[in-house]
């Protein structure tokens, strides 16, 4: 057997009261592209920041072609061949492409023969870009590209990508995987994290499985089926949402011809936007982040106030009411951003309970809050919706993103709305998590509500939504029956690409 | 009334001058804010490099020590900002302030066996032929060598920001710490080296006034030359030229309604006086009226463990 490129060897890494990687060992062959899976806070990040030199670890080895390997920081990782692409995209925005890909290397050329090695490299990998624009300006797809280019200027020999197709349409992740596969038969490595277990099985040769900072099992992934592989990650037996056939009520919110400019610089303004959901209907909307569905959710929740007749609900015109008011009239809403728009950060989970629940729950007395049934409200939150947290006293910054997510969702769901309005609900929460938010959602449109999830997790919306649009540049598209959409039909009702092509070589 | 003693070439030379202090502080202040820090400690370091810069050329003699005194005493002070703010993640505005209130204090200290001296001057630029010529000659060529400093360090910082890999990573740490950190930056040292530096220019700043503008010591003689830095860094959106235009401009409408206070306007003093802060501010904001932001991190602490 040959030489492995990269062999890790009993890594170990532990942070005050939790083990991230506990012995973890696998190797990575030269030419692989080798698969890492795992939960949210199952170590997959800690172990690539340790291949990566910005985590050392406590115990155990790395061998690279055989070599002992231990970067004491990011540049000589690089200096070693090693490249990585930041699931939260490290870039600078006030800085332009050349500038941001210039700050990744070790011996940038003068600016000018790198802006046209960039133009170079772009093209041979069907990645356009033009590296005088600035970065603050760029379409979330653009700005991988500037991470991918950076780490191909220096000829990496393993190339890591963290979750990387998490803000992508599916056609850029199409051309995504073809210019990863062009690199694979050019010898090149990639170490490829992800949790979609489809992707996987499409791209990578070979898949690791991490689970509480352990290896629990590898596998070839086009091998393994994808439910397999699933309860490899979750360590049981997965459960899918089920959904009860039901027949859909009146007409519960309706939006006809709505146009509104986005109160803010960068938004995206709502173009003509029709929208019908009914009783017992989910209405899945999809679409890449930043095409208005933080607007379309403003307009729903009475953040953003329109004409009276814009927005009705059961037939009642709702446009001018504020949030408080559609509340009352049992109009819900949970919006993308946990910390600072669905809950306040330092206040604690009773008062975060309060905050949205006062109306309906009625845990307020002219004014005077009712402090007991306010908590025992959080507290019926955190038991259904298995929030870990030791008790409703504590803040909510202190949850982690999941379970802050899993309260956010279960203080709407549990105040039994006619319209619940959702954005991104099941947002970096774990497979499990995300099955138990998606069942509730479910549940709840059974019991008659009408739901209207926006999402850019395109496999949830297929999952729970009865009906689907896409959202594109403020544009909804006319809402379509899911069962029988293909995936290169939501693909083109998204908008296409966004000008990437296919890789020339 | 009389505007003509008002000589226009005195006037403009001496504009120069007036403006200096403001433009050394500023320009140091620009990039430590590039790099992300806030401080607002300016006044103070000026206060102790008026000082320090005023002592040490006293007991020495020579006004160049006295500037070199200067710098390291603006820069010393700074140290303390550097331990509150990179080393004990305290809160930069409040580090800041209290930075100003403690050089004003200390300063007072030291300043006490100096009131009513006079200090060694500095010779001024004298280039045969050149600094005789009229007009040209006192305005370009006639001044001390610090002021020639201050216009060298102004577009030293713009080619270094704007051309050199060094300036693309101060830019790059001030933008973003995560980033820069995740790519293997030292974010706190880049910091501290340009906190230094800024203290360093800000005690030069307050020298000046010390040694050539006025030049005695006198407590409190900076008279609020490091807010108006501040705020000069801020209109002039982070671009050198731009605070040394807004210094200027500042220097400027300080000689002439000081010219025009001797000549006997009948203006009110009070008004003549807040004139040179409301129009450099007035100016700058109409400058600043163009899409360019300030450093994304700003005044933000950075925790390595992110």
């Amino acid at each position: 057997m040959t030489t492995p490129l990269l062999s890790l060897q009993g890594l170990t890494k532990a942070y005050p009261g939790v083990v991230a990687n506990d012995n973890v060992s696998f190797d990575i062959g030269e030419g692989e592209v080798h698969a890492l899976l795992g939960e949210n806070g199952a170590g997959k990040s800690t172990l690539v920041k340790m291949i990566y030199g910005l985590v050392k670890p406590d115990s155990g080895r790395m061998l690279l072609r055989g070599q002992p390997f231990a970067p004491p920081e990011p540049r000589a990782a690089r200096a070693d061949g090693i490249a990585m692409v930041f699931q939260h995209f490290s870039l600078f925005d006030a800085l332009n492409v050349a500038e941001n890909i210039a700050l990744g290397m070790e011996d940038p050329p003068p600016m000018g023969s790198l802006a046209s090695r960039i133009r170079e490299v772009s093209e041979t990998y069907g990645l356009p870009l033009d590296p005088y624009r600035t970065v603050g300006d760029l379409s979330a797809g653009e700005r991988q590209r500037v991470e991918i280019i950076r780490c191909l200027l220096q000829d990496p020999k393993l190339l890591i990508m963290d979750e990387p197709t998490s803000v992508l349409t599916p056609q850029e992740v199409e051309i995504l995987f073809e210019t990863l596969k062009k690199l694979r038969s050019e010898g090149t490595s990639i170490l490829y994290i992800s949790h979609k277990l489809e992707e996987i099985r499409t791209l990578c040769d070979h898949a690791t499985i991490l689970r509480l900072g352990k290896n629990v099992g590898e596998c070839v992934p086009a091998e393994t089926s994808a439910r397999d592989m699933a309860e490899l990650m979750v360590g049981s037996a997965l459960q899918t949402p089920e959904r009860a056939s039901r027949a859909f009520g009146e007409v519960a919110l309706d939006i006809i011809g709505l146009s509104v400019p986005s109160p803010t610089e960068f938004g995206t303004s709502l173009r003509n936007v029709h929208l019908t959901v009914r009783k017992g209907e989910v209405l899945g909307i999809g679409g890449v982040a930043g095409n208005g569905q933080d607007e379309l959710l403003g307009v729903l929740s009475g953040e953003i106030l329109t004409e009276a007749d814009a927005v009705k609900m059961a037939g009642q015109p709702v446009g001018r009411l504020g949030p408080t008011a559609r509340r009352r009239l049992g109009l819900l809403s949970a919006p993308e951003e946990r910390l600072g728009h669905a809950a306040a950060p330092d206040m604690s989970l009773t008062e975060n309970a309060l905050l949205t629940g006062s109306v309906r729950e009625n845990l307020e007395n002219r004014g005077f809050l009712k402090w007991a049934e306010a908590r025992s409200f959080a507290e019926r939150i955190i038991e259904a919706f298995d929030v870990r947290t030791p008790g409703p006293e504590n803040a909510a910054r202190s949850l982690s993103g999941g379970n802050l997510q899993k309260f956010v969702i279960g203080r709407e769901v549990l105040q039994n709305p006619e319209v619940l309005v959702v954005n991104q609900p099941t947002w970096g929460v774990d497979a499990a998590a995300a099955a138990a938010i998606r069942q509730a959602i479910l549940d709840l449109a059974s019991k008659g509500a009408a739901v209207v999830c926006i999402s850019q997790d395109l496999d949830e919306l297929m999952e729970i939504s009865d009906s689907f649009a896409a959202l594109n540049e403020g544009r909804l598209s006319t809402p379509r029956p899911t069962a029988g959409l293909t995936v290169e039909e939501i693909g083109l009702m998204l908008g296409g690409a966004h000008g990437m092509e296919v890789a020339h070589v | 009334m009389d505007l003509s003693q008002i000589n226009p070439v005195l006037l403009v030379a001496s504009l120069m001058v007036a403006a200096t202090p403001l433009l050394l502080a500023a320009i140091g202040e620009l990039v430590v804010e590039k790099a992300g820090v806030l401080n607002l400690g300016v006044e103070g370091m000026m206060i102790v490099g008026a000082i320090t810069g005023f002592a040490i050329s006293v007991e020495t003699g020579s006004p160049w020590l006295g500037f070199l005194a200067s710098a390291i005493g603006g820069a010393l002070l700074s140290l303390l900002f550097v331990l509150l703010t990179q080393v004990a993640l305290a809160n930069q505005v409040a580090s800041g302030l209290a930075l100003t209130l403690f050089g004003l204090g200390l300063s007072a200290l030291l300043g006490q066996g100096y009131v009513g001296i006079k200090p060694p001057g500095m010779a001024e630029l004298d280039i045969p032929v050149l600094s005789d010529l009229p007009v040209v000659g006192p305005i370009l060529f006639g001044h001390d060598p610090i002021l020639y400093l201050g216009i060298a360090l102004t577009a030293a910082v713009w080619a270094v920001l704007k051309y050199t890999r060094v300036g693309l990573i101060l830019r790059a740490v001030g933008e973003n710490h995560d980033a820069a950190h995740a790519l293997g930056y030292k974010v706190v040292r880049i910091r501290i080296l340009a906190i230094l530096f800024g203290g360093a220019c800000a005690g030069l700043g307050g020298a000046y006034i010390s040694l050539i503008r006025v030049p005695q010591w006198t407590e409190g003689m900076t008279a609020g030359v490091g807010w108006i830095a501040l705020a000069l860094v801020v209109f002039a959106s982070w671009k050198p030229w731009r605070v040394l235009l807004g210094a200027y401009l500042f220097g400027g409408v300080t000689v002439v309604q000081l010219n025009l206070q001797a000549a006997g306007v009948a203006i009110p003093v009070e008004y003549l006086a807040m004139s040179p802060y409301i129009i450099t501010i007035l100016m700058l904001v109409i400058l600043s009226a163009d899409k360019s932001r300030a450093p994304a991190s700003l005044g933000r602490i950075f925790h390595a463990s992110h």
